[in-house]
């Protein structure tokens, strides 16, 4: 039984941390976030540099050779500034897609594009009508010669604004919600037929809405087995799960230190706030709850790899903890903070805006509590 | 005891109703939030019912009020509600109108009243500084007597709609060395004097609702005084009281509810309707129960004000209810319209030019999360109203 981290994992740890101290801050991220782009391209540049979006991938594919627990140093860093640039979707899920599902034609031709940072990927799956349902497809995708036609609409595809790239979830075969017939596809963005609106989100992202329209593509562009993409789609974005509790823990753990510090600091009848036992006791229920986040991460972090029903109980059960504890940290730093938590100047509102969405992205608490509960 | 309306009432609901779906303005009633209405767009149903002479069923008539029962005022609220009509501002009508006929002077009431009622004046409320906020009565803003006006310099903040405002109704401290409560007056500062500046606050929805006010050397007439120098805090306490009676919110939630069912109906998992599935429809229904109980603890507090005994510290339940029923239906509301939670509605200059992704009822709904949890900040925070029955009520 062991919980530290390797000599290079603390180094991974203390490079990220020196460039987002650095490069990083509130001001800079207002900015990026504000600008035309939404993102910033230096930025993603320097995570290459830094050798950043090589971590998970084998030394063959030109990476690092790094595992669940490097991107979970990664994410918790991003948490903790509150990076908008898309390294879950590029990374974690077309990285994941490409590394577990691909062949090696298709890991040549598109991993290096994500090491050197030249390609960003956004992935397509959800659907208006199937809530967090991976299966509730109805975009199709039909034999055609060697390839396929897709049609269809994806809804809130984030960071797909950035993206050149996309991971698309398409039904070849069976009813709408069948666990079969489902395929996964890589489409590029300016293919004729695809067509997308823009838009950002409330967390400070960029998203788009996707439609297909007779959008054809080559065999390969298939990951894996035709109709059988679900086991895949699910493993990938349990790994973006176990990716998201750790961004989650990031900004739990800043926004306990800012909540400490601001009580300790704010005087209200002749003393600091945080003398009043009402707010210690709140403060302590905050740092409860960070803890155990960070256990369920540490948790499904360490169980990527175990049976399929072990996984998706670490996965479901980390997505539940991380979805109660970001409300309830959330809601109560602003609480504690007064006005000031409610304004867009300071970042603790930041921090909420962002563990909300955590919540939804691949399913809020009820879902993935409901996901626990039938996982066999 | 009886919780049933008589047939007048019955009557009266009627007429109310009907009053209601003949004047309410057809292009108000797609719009919700005051973040996409024009100042003028805000006073619209204000101005209606000025001219109904139903502005303020709550005040005295003989300064304008209907002489409607309690139970007719609860009726109006509700039929209000139930047709969503535009929300009036209260810094007027509810919190420095009943200052001004309680304890200003006959001069006070002839100059600032018909204001208030036409609308023509439109005010704000300058009491939290960036000192003092639940500890209200630490506040620091100075009015210093020099001939017959005060000299005022202080920073007030949480200033709502201050931007478009006349009048600002001001706590000021006029003895430093008094004990805390016992040194502050209050002042009615005309908004256009020089050395007031307001400056936005922009929320983490995005919205301009609040601002700041920093007062340098602004001298405000001392007729413009409200009662004694150095007891302004027995009016602000007063006001305050009033503040928390109409902060339950009790019709709008039920209307909020109705909105979220609707949702969860049009929205879908595997095939089925939200609402269908166990876990929704637990989860609104204990909303509708603790609105219920809400619904009737404040007629058992309107019907106590009815017999003379004002709203007492017991309003604070309902400060605190209330609020917490108002958020966690956005935080339902967020719940149920799933991915698109995550769109951005553009806010301030950019409203209504971009595209916004999702079904209309999706729109806006996590921002409206985010910007309701104010409502356990503001108005005395959830905290300091516990503190209150902790100490009034219950003795402790």
């Amino acid at each position: 039984m062991d919980f530290s981290f390797t000599e290079e994992q603390t180094l991974l740890r203390n490079s990220v941390q020196a460039l987002l101290n650095d490069k990083y801050d509130f001001d800079t991220r207002r900015k990026i976030v504000k600008s035309a782009d939404g993102m910033s391209k230096p930025m993603w540049a320097q995570f290459a540099e830094l050798g950043l979006l090589a971590a998970p991938f084998s030394e063959e594919q030109g990476g690092l050779g790094g595992g669940a627990i490097e991107t979970m140093i990664l994410m918790e860093e991003f948490g903790r500034h509150l990076v908008v640039e898309p390294f879950v979707e590029t990374v974690v899920i077309a990285g994941g897609f490409l590394r577990e599902g691909a062949t090696k034609a298709q890991q040549d031709a598109h991993i290096p594009g994500i090491v050197d940072g030249s390609a960003i990927w956004a992935f397509a799956y959800a659907e208006p009508q199937g809530r967090y349902n991976l299966a509730d497809l109805v975009t199709t995708a039909k034999k055609d010669g060697a390839g396929y036609t897709i049609n269809g609409y994806k809804a809130v595809v984030l960071g797909a604004p950035w993206a050149q790239k996309l991971i698309v979830t398409a039904r070849t075969s069976g009813g709408q919600r069948d666990r079969d017939g489902i395929s996964v596809f890589i489409v590029d963005k300016n293919a004729a037929g695809v067509s997308t609106r823009d838009y950002p989100t409330v967390d400070g992202r960029r998203a788009s809405e996707i439609t297909f329209e007779n959008v054809k593509v080559g065999a390969d562009a298939l990951i894996g087995a035709e109709g059988k993409g679900l086991a895949l789609v699910e493993k990938i974005t349990d790994q973006a799960i176990a990716a998201l509790s750790a961004e989650a823990v990031g900004c739990m753990g800043e926004l306990n230190k800012a909540t400490v510090e601001y009580c300790k600091t704010r005087k209200q009848f002749g003393v600091p706030i945080g003398k009043f036992q009402v707010l210690q006791h709140r403060m302590v229920d905050m740092f409860m709850a960070y803890e155990q986040s960070v256990s369920m991460t540490y948790m499904v972090n360490l169980k990527l790899e175990e049976a399929e029903a072990e996984r998706v109980k670490a996965a479901a059960g980390a997505k539940v903890q991380i979805g109660k504890a970001g409300r309830y940290v959330g809601q109560q730093a602003v609480q504690l903070h007064g006005g000031m938590g409610m304004t867009d100047e300071l970042n603790v509102g930041h921090y909420f805006k962002r563990l909300t969405m955590i919540d939804t992205q691949f399913g809020n608490v009820d879902h993935q509590l409901k996901r626990y509960s039938t996982a066999a | 005891m009886d919780m049933s309306f008589s047939p007048e009432e019955m009557a009266f609901r009627d007429e109310v109703r009907s009053f209601i779906a003949d004047n309410y303005p057809q292009d108000l009633a797609n719009r919700r939030t005051r973040g996409e209405m024009t100042k003028e767009e805000i006073l619209t149903w204000h101005r209606i019912l000025y001219k109904k002479g139903w502005v303020v069923p709550h005040w005295p008539v003989e300064y304008g009020g209907t002489g409607w029962s309690i139970t007719q005022r609860f009726i109006w609220n509700e039929e209000n509600a139930r047709a969503e009509t535009q929300a009036l501002l209260p810094f007027g009508l509810s919190m420095v109108g009943p200052v001004i006929f309680n304890y200003g002077n006959e001069e006070q009431k002839k100059r600032f009243l018909p204001g208030i009622l036409s609308a023509d004046d439109w005010w704000c409320q300058g009491y939290s500084e960036p000192g003092a906020g639940s500890d209200l009565a630490s506040l620091k803003t100075r009015a210093v007597l020099d001939g017959d006006h005060y000299v005022v310099n202080g920073h007030k903040i949480w200033t709502t709609l201050a931007q478009y405002a006349d009048w600002m109704f001001c706590l000021v401290r006029t003895d430093p060395a008094a004990k805390a409560q016992e040194g502050i007056s209050f002042l009615l500062i005309d908004m256009k004097t020089p050395g007031i500046t307001v400056r936005p606050i922009i929320t983490m929805d995005g919205a301009h609702e609040v601002n700041e006010v920093f007062l340098e050397d602004v001298r405000v007439p001392v007729e413009n005084r409200i009662g004694e120098e150095n007891k302004g805090w027995t009016y602000a306490k007063f006001l305050l009281g009033n503040e928390r009676s109409g902060i339950a919110g009790v019709a709008r939630s039920k209307k909020a509810i109705e909105r979220l069912k609707s949702i969860a109906t049009a929205e879908l998992m595997d095939g089925q309707p939200l609402i269908k599935t166990d876990e929704f429809a637990r989860k609104v229904a204990e909303l509708e129960i603790d609105l219920s109980a809400l619904e009737v603890t404040e007629l058992r507090t309107l019907a106590a004000e009815s017999k003379g005994k004002g709203p007492g510290p017991e309003a604070s339940i309902l400060k605190i209810k209330g609020t917490e029923i108002q958020q966690r239906i956005t935080e339902l509301a967020v719940e149920a319209v799933g991915n698109y939670g995550s769109v951005e509605v553009p806010t301030g200059e950019m409203a209504g030019n971009d595209f916004v992704a999702g079904p209309a009822y999706s729109n806006g709904a996590a921002q409206n999360y985010f910007n309701m949890r104010k409502t356990s900040i503001y108005g005395g925070s959830n905290e300091i109203q516990h503190n209150i029955i902790a100490k009034m009520v219950l003795g402790l």
